[in-house]
């Protein structure tokens, strides 16, 4: 039996410790449910653009719960628990599809969009016999409802009225990062999801530690292809735990550059056949040609040039996460840039030439930590505070997801 | 049925799969026309009418860059895939091209001897018939799961 959080005790160095029974603990992972997803965070559910029209529904999670998001025939969003009333069962066995009401298949009770229950079968009996008694309430067991906020066309939803308006809560820095990308309507391009072996939290760090991404990456640099001078920095909001980083590139990059850059390499090394796919266009208009946003617990918010994304991050067990994909264009997208972001969709996913290293990287270290649980991991590149950081040298968007962790935790 | 052309696309299917459970991946590209299109995607994208691939190139050009880049910049367990292909239904389009739907299934075994289920779906196929020489035109690789466990490095 692995000890309970009580008689665990943060490594006395703060936040740049993370000891790794954080990574293995059942009560832990527990309590997570609780605290977390359950308690006052933003869950991510998936774009508003999902469910364009009155009567849609998809099934997702938050945390471990199995929830349904519903347009209703007002045009609002809504989220409640994927759980009937009577005996517990799944309301909504389909992952999406458009309905008038929601009815349970075990007894036939059904739910409005807003989930409600409005039936119970045989309430009153058949011809005077059976039936429930006249002062029964089934309504007591209802599925919970959750509060949703739409921020930018992205389905936040929280259990509790205490959490701060989504913009407070990741903070105005990382807000206007997040409006710069979901800066007009959206056009869903599809989507997938990667199984990760290992921790939520875990990948959660990985997308936030920006010191690995020319590491541990090897695709732009194998071919040459960042030798240009890039600035950038690491923006930390909220209680630490959503962040934004990005990189620029320097502006004098003209169409051919990727194509020169891959002859000129052919003389030195490795080149791309085929560098037209990273052409990209600066449709933002900032020079930003990569940004990485997350907002805790579970959203992740991508720009890799042209190609664009969310993450959805679930955990499914202590040693298990999946990772929901969906990457979208705009809906002004013409069809030269509708292929241009397919195209650059090489570079993400569970097959992507920047991307397919962390859904090993988070695993090896699940396996690597099993026997340290009493062990640390090392977290002071940048330093051991949270602050933004022009460098992305640095580890300070990792402490900061610590930080917020451990409120939400009492750890 | 048209026994030579099922013979032809059948055994193009199996030196395909072999050549990649072999690890020759240096020969995957010349399965493929010189503007042949790869694509590995889900079945829920496909019947979803989305556009979104997994894995896309439209060329051999493309094809090699992904070789490329498996060999030298990206980083992975050391793997390997057995492929197994049945069920191949064949359609002619004109003399020159024609139109398999096969099914498939690879595991994957890992260097620790793991081995599991790894992809299951369809290959549908365009395929330019010449002569003795018949390649894909097309290869569109639709999974019947939209999750792939941990990455999917070498192609299907």
């Amino acid at each position: 039996m692995s000890a309970g959080p009580e008689s665990r005790a943060w490594p006395a160095e703060g936040l740049a410790r993370v000891p790794y029974w954080i990574y293995q603990d059942e009560d832990v992972y527990r309590r997570e449910q609780e605290r977390i997803y359950r308690g006052d965070a933003w869950n991510f559910l998936g774009l508003e653009a999902e469910l364009p029209e009155k009567g849609d529904f998809k099934t997702t999670f938050v945390g471990e719960m199995p929830v349904v998001v519903t347009r209703d025939e007002k045009g609002a969003l809504n989220c409640f628990e994927n759980r009937c009333a009577h005996r517990g069962a799944l309301l909504c066995l389909k992952d999406r599809g458009n309905v008038k009401e929601i009815a349970c298949v075990y007894h036939n009770w059904t739910y409005d969009l807003r989930g409600n229950l409005t039936a119970v079968a045989f309430r009153r009996g058949v011809q005077g016999k059976g039936g429930m008694p006249a002062d029964a309430e089934p309504e007591s067991q209802a599925p919970q409802k959750f509060r949703v906020e739409i921020f930018c066309g992205l389905i936040f939803a929280t259990l509790s009225d205490k959490t701060p308006p989504v913009e407070r809560y990741v903070g105005p820095e990382v807000a206007v990062r997040i409006r710069r990308v979901m800066k007009e309507p959206v056009k869903i391009l599809g989507g997938y999801t990667q199984v990760l072996q290992s921790n939520w939290k875990l990948y959660f760090e990985n997308v936030k530690d920006t010191y690995h991404a020319s590491l541990l990456h090897l695709f732009f640099s194998t071919f040459r292809l960042n030798r240009l001078e890039q600035k950038g920095g690491v923006v930390v909001g909220g209680e630490g735990g959503s962040h934004a980083s990005f990189t620029m590139m320097k502006s004098d990059q003209s169409g051919d550059e990727y194509e020169k850059a891959g002859m000129r390499s052919a003389s030195g090394g490795y080149a791309l056949q085929a560098p037209q796919m990273l052409e990209s266009v600066d449709e933002i208009g900032d020079g930003v040609t990569l940004q990485i946003l997350t907002v805790f617990p579970g959203f992740v918010l991508q720009q890799i040039m042209n190609c664009l994304a969310v993450r959805q991050v679930l955990p499914k067990g202590v040693g298990r996460t999946e990772l929901v994909w969906t990457v979208f264009g705009y809906e002004s997208d013409d069809e030269k840039m509708a292929e241009l972001r397919l195209k650059q969709s090489n570079l993400v996913g569970p097959a992507g030439y920047i991307s397919l290293e962390d859904g090993a990287a988070t695993g090896f270290v699940q396996r690597g930590a099993a026997g340290a649980s009493e062990r640390s991991s090392f977290v002071e590149m940048g330093g051991r505070t949270v602050e933004s950081n022009e460098s992305r040298v640095t580890e300070t968007s990792v402490r900061g997801l610590w930080q917020q962790y451990r409120r939400h935790m009492s750890l | 049925m048209d026994a030579e052309l099922q013979l032809a696309v059948e055994n193009l299917l199996a030196r395909y799969v072999h050549a990649i459970d072999d690890d020759r991946l240096e020969d995957w590209p010349g399965f493929f026309v010189e503007k042949g299109r790869y694509r590995i995607t889900t079945a829920e994208n496909y019947e979803r009418g989305l556009p979104l691939s997994i894995i896309y190139a439209d060329s051999r050009a493309m094809l090699r860059d992904r070789v490329s880049a498996l060999r030298h910049a990206n980083i992975y367990e050391a793997q390997r895939y057995r492929h197994t292909v049945s069920s191949t239904l064949i359609e002619r389009i004109d003399a020159h091209s024609a139109r398999a739907t096969s099914n498939f299934q690879v595991v994957r075994i890992m260097h620790t001897g793991d081995s599991m289920l790894f992809a299951g779906g369809r290959y549908l196929d365009r395929i330019r018939l010449d002569g003795n020489d018949p390649r894909f035109e097309e290869k569109l690789v639709v999974l019947d799961s939209r999750s792939v466990d941990t990455l999917l490095a070498i192609p299907l």
